[in-house]
């Protein structure tokens, strides 16, 4: 049983399935997460795979300041993802709602409504940063499967994921006015 | 052919014990030489092994009644459809079979897409259904020239038995039905020009939208299982030939797997050579273009047997 557990924690590692979700954002960290998979990046070669569904998914990439009409869209998005599951907080904007910080369309920032596990900061950032952050994400599905955690939401944000945020609140802050 | 020889068939050789782990490589290799032809690393070399492990590990959404009964049935039925296929192809010479097991096959390799098809629909998925809608127009334009090519291999020669059909030797009408099977291959494993049943950027994942978890591995494995069964069948009307023509039989077990290798890099250097088709240029393209070949191979096929 033992065995199998482990077995089960390498196949989480190694074959990271990622649903996309766009909450409001400007496109350009969408079209990095794409840059991603293209020939020059090619996350393929760490088992990634983009899939069309939410059920298929074990990662949830959200980009977007998660505007008020993205919020249930979300929430019901990352319900659709069935555990193990892990969500990346994709560019400035999930973080901190970045520039737009104040505005009245939104309901961000993203860890408002879900447990964010990995940060990754930039506007946008760059693909190799999205990888990292896919890999980190997927070394903690890894991780989660051994603690057989039951309810996700419960759970407190890791170390790690903590000093991402600290990284995309530095990274932000040059820009805000 | 005594129960004996037919269990060892279904489970260790060609059936699941060499069929699974034969349907992983596949699957890898033809991921892997998509990524190659267009300059990436690719997945490696285990990673449809992990994809599987790791959908097993997960949770699936709670289902229930009728339907839900039917959404857990129907990967199963296409998983064992698709072995019972694969168990089904004479790899080694002298390997037995029985009148009539070409449509046996046949019957199993159509199993998978009426499966999907059916999940779909029961999915109650809006993406699901429209996958489904595509799944059955297209299986309807290609099944009618698959049918068509087989028919008129076995006709010519006389035979329903894949064994006796494979080691006749071939005439010019063999060679046009492989032809044709060839033609049929992509769009029975829904890769490019005719992946439009699951075109993930139109309708998400087609009819596997709502699936999840083991049900999706199964799918996976079933979909690997295809492909062993459809390049094994192609490279089992071809393998004999060119035994013979090396004038001997030990090697066929490795020419068989050779050609299937050969005919998998063969679609994958067209999946990632094309375009996803639109469904009125699928079936326009089936209809219109390959089912003359396909009337023409039979018809005369049957004149040549009434002639005879």
């Amino acid at each position: 049983m033992n065995l199998w557990r482990r077995l089960l924690c390498t196949a989480r590692r190694r074959s990271p399935w990622l649903f996309h979700m766009n909450s409001g954002s400007c496109n350009g960290c969408d079209i990095e997460i794409v840059a991603a998979l293209s020939p020059r990046y090619d996350a393929e070669q760490l088992g990634v795979r983009l899939e069309g569904s939410p059920r298929h998914a074990d990662i949830l990439c959200v980009t977007g300041p998660v505007t008020r009409r993205a919020v249930r869209a979300v929430k019901t998005v990352y319900d659709q993802v069935l555990g193990p599951k892990a969500v990346v907080a994709i560019g400035s904007c999930p973080a901190t709602t970045n520039v737009f910080i104040d505005s009245r369309t939104l309901d961000g920032p993203l860890d408002k409504h879900l447990p964010v596990d990995v940060f990754v900061p930039g506007c946008p950032p760059r693909p190799d940063a999205i990888i990292q952050g896919v890999a980190k994400a997927a070394e903690i599905l890894a991780e989660r499967g051994l603690e057989r955690t039951a309810d996700p939401s419960t759970r407190l944000r890791s170390g790690l994921a903590q000093d991402d945020r600290d990284a995309a609140n530095e990274a932000s802050a040059g820009v805000q006015p | 052919m005594t129960l004996l020889t037919a269990l060892a068939r279904l489970l260790i050789f060609p059936g699941l014990l060499f069929a699974v782990p034969a349907a992983w490589f596949f699957l890898w290799l033809e991921r892997k030489s998509v990524a190659l032809m267009q300059e990436r690393v690719g997945p490696p070399f285990m990673q449809p092994f992990f994809d599987f492990i790791k959908l097993l590990g997960k949770s699936t959404p709670p289902r229930s009644g009728i339907a839900g009964l039917l959404m857990r049935a129907w990967p199963l039925i296409a998983v064992s459809a698709a072995a019972g296929a694969v168990g089904l192809l004479p790899v080694l010479p002298s390997f037995g079979g029985f009148e009539g097991d070409l449509i046996l096959l046949l019957a199993l390799l159509e199993l998978p897409s009426v499966c999907i098809i059916a999940a779909g629909f029961s999915s109650r998925s809006i993406f699901g259904e429209i996958g489904s809608a595509r799944e059955a127009a297209l299986s309807v334009s290609y099944n009618i020239v698959f049918l068509l090519a087989i028919v008129s291999i076995a006709a010519s020669q006389h035979t329903f038995r894949l064994e006796a059909l494979a080691a006749l030797p071939a005439s010019p009408l063999h060679w046009l039905g492989v032809l044709a099977i060839l033609v049929c291959l992509p769009a029975k494993l829904h890769i490019n020009p005719f992946s439009l049943p699951n075109a993930e950027q139109e309708i998400y994942s087609g009819p596997l939208t709502e699936y999840a978890g083991p049900e999706l591995a199964m799918w996976e494995l079933s979909h690997g299982l295809e492909w062993v069964a459809c390049t094994g069948l192609v490279a089992t009307l071809i393998a004999p030939h060119i035994a013979l023509a090396w004038g001997t039989s030990l090697l066929a077990g490795c020419i068989f797997v050779v050609l299937s290798v050969a005919v998998v890099l063969l679609l994958s250097v067209l999946a990632a050579a094309t375009a996803r088709l639109a469904i009125d240029s699928s079936v326009r393209f089936y209809w219109q273009c390959t089912l003359i070949f396909a009337v023409l191979a039979i018809s005369s096929a049957l004149f040549m047997r009434f002639r005879s």
